[in-house]
């Protein structure tokens, strides 16, 4: 049975995941359709970073099935790296590299991992830095940027692997305030473009204005999820309207 | 910049000065070598005329003593170059996935750095032979050969601790970020972990070079010709006057100090720029 585009380009079934004796995730279970922009939400601690760091396979998971095209990364066999090829990630620190430029943040990936044409690589790069609105700034260092400029650039360094999907851990969390908004408006731009985005979040109203769907999580567990509409103003479950009174 | 090691040389150069003599300086040790050095002809100017004077016997045997520390430096220079290479090697060993190297790689480093350098070096003396027969070629292994690869072994352990400190001292995120990325191990090691991990290295290493440098004289106890070796026999042919301790041993201070306080400037200058960038 092969995968095609009709069926969920990222599928978890009943995963659970433990630190130790650390239950963190106790039976997720969620379906992403190719071009679909999730959000999930919820209380610090919950397991919303680890959740979505095992569908990369930064973190492994004792049970359940986690498919990303049809390929199962709960498997010791998995080829993490062609996974990877297939899902990008931003992280809430940036994580860009200090000592290369932004340009060489990203392009170094698709010539060395992906082995590309260097001179191809490189004006795919500028392509993407001028996308993130961030032109003129091909040749700065990581510490000669603002936050908000960093995670532009480290978005463009995971677009440059062209992934199939991309996981945001809470890429805002870190961000001054006047910040925040470009970011937001990269990843929306993104959104439009059919980039398939699996994003944790704590802004509320980004996530209703961009999302597809909404997932709330809870001590491991996927409490209620829904359309924005319905989840923002239908919710059922206590623990997401008390969730929800506290952010709103 | 903090290294989680228990081993001083890797300890900023700085905060040796916070120790009880708050204000003893490095430099201290310049007029101290002077005054061993001129003090004895001031005394001796009205002994024994029929005698030279100490200046002149040292200036005498001067150009022989530089030609000793001159190997002096070819020991330290090829001791730190054996052991950063081992060494490196070593400490990329100790970060490596698989159990058995890492903890092989822990142990040899952890034998290599606990052991008195003394006692290395005797090691390597007296258990190495003199020569050695490869395909019928007699290799010859002469003392200062031995010397070398004996002084080399505690810098090959403490580089592998430089080094394993120094990738532990790097954010997490660095890893994550380009396991993301698809890097292979490999490649996250070798074009995004060490080039950042040479910045931090830098300071330690040299800190590490200068200790060895100034080890080198140990050379001496097993009688390679370097510039203690030498000391001792010019004053033995001058007869052992007493007078002429003072000053030929302010003079080995003296060249050592020449080389090595500007070595650990540069160190200190160093850690303050890559603190203030990093
Ligand atoms: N590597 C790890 N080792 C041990 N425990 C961990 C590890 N990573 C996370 N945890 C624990 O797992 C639980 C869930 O963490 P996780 O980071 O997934 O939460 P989160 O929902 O992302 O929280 P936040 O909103 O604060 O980022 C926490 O109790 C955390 O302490
Ligand atoms: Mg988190």
């Amino acid at each position: 049975m092969s995968w095609t585009p009709a069926d969920p380009m990222v599928s978890l079934k009943n995963v659970h995941k433990s630190f130790g004796d650390l239950k963190v995730l106790n039976g997720v279970s969620l379906d992403v359709m190719k071009g679909d922009v999730i959000c999930i939400i919820g209380p610090s601690g919950s397991g919303k970073s680890t959740l979505i760091r095992c569908v990369n396979a930064l973190n492994d998971i004792q049970q359940g099935s986690i498919l990303v095209e049809g390929q199962e990364v709960n498997d010791p066999k998995l080829d993490k790296l062609e996974l990877r090829k297939k899902v990008g990630m931003v992280f809430q620190q940036y994580n860009l590299f200090p000592h290369k430029t932004a340009l060489q943040n990203v392009m170094m990936a698709p010539i060395r991992v992906l082995k590309q044409d260097k001179a191809q690589a490189e004006e795919t790069a500028r392509g993407l830095i001028k996308k993130v609105r961030l032109e003129g700034k091909e040749n700065a260092y990581p510490g000669e940027l603002s936050g908000g400029q960093q995670q532009r650039v480290a978005i463009a360094r995971s677009l440059a692997m062209r992934p199939d999907v991309i996981l945001f851990d809470e890429v805002t969390a870190a961000l001054d305030p006047e910040t925040v908004g470009e970011v937001l408006q990269t990843i929306k731009d993104l959104a439009e473009d059919g980039m398939t985005c699996i994003l944790v979040t704590h802004e509320m109203a980004f996530a209703r204005e961009v999302a597809d769907h909404i997932y709330f999580t809870d001590r491991g567990v996927i409490v209620e999820h829904g359309p924005p509409e319905t989840f923002f103003q239908n919710a059922q479950d206590p623990r997401t309207k008390e969730f929800l009174s506290q952010i709103l | 910049m903090t290294y989680k090691t228990d081993l001083p040389v890797m300890l900023p150069m700085k905060r040796r000065e916070a120790e009880p003599f708050l204000s003893l300086k490095m430099w201290y040790i310049l007029p101290i070598a002077l005054l061993a050095i001129l003090g004895p002809n001031l005394v001796v100017a009205q002994s024994t005329p029929e005698s030279q004077s100490p200046i002149a016997v040292l200036l005498n045997w001067a150009p022989l003593l530089l030609k000793g520390f001159i190997f002096n430096l070819v020991i330290s220079v090829s001791a730190m170059a054996l052991g950063t290479f081992v060494g490196a090697i070593l400490g990329l060993g100790q970060i490596s996935l698989f159990a058995p190297t890492r903890h092989s790689s822990w142990f040899v480093t952890q034998f290599f750095r606990n052991a008195p350098w003394l006692v290395l070096l005797f090691f390597a003396m007296f258990l190495l032979p003199f020569e050695i027969n490869l395909f019928g070629f007699k290799i010859p292994f002469p003392d200062w050969f031995k010397a070398i690869l004996g002084l080399s072994l505690p810098v090959m352990a403490n580089v592998s601790e430089i080094v394993r400190g120094a990738v532990r001292s790097l954010p997490s995120g660095q890893w994550e970020a380009a396991e993301s990325l698809a890097y292979t191990r490999l490649q996250t090691l070798w074009l995004i972990i060490l080039p950042q991990c040479v910045k931090r290295m830098l300071p330690p290493w040299m800190n590490l070079y200068s200790i060895l440098t100034m080890a080198t004289v140990l050379a001496s106890i097993v009688g390679v010709n370097e510039v203690m070796t030498l000391t001792g026999q010019a004053l033995a042919s001058e007869g052992g006057r007493p007078d002429l301790l003072a000053p030929f041993y302010g003079f080995v201070l003296l060249l050592f100090f020449i080389y090595c306080y500007p070595i650990a400037k540069f160190t200190v200058w160093l850690e303050t720029k890559y603190a203030v960038i990093s």
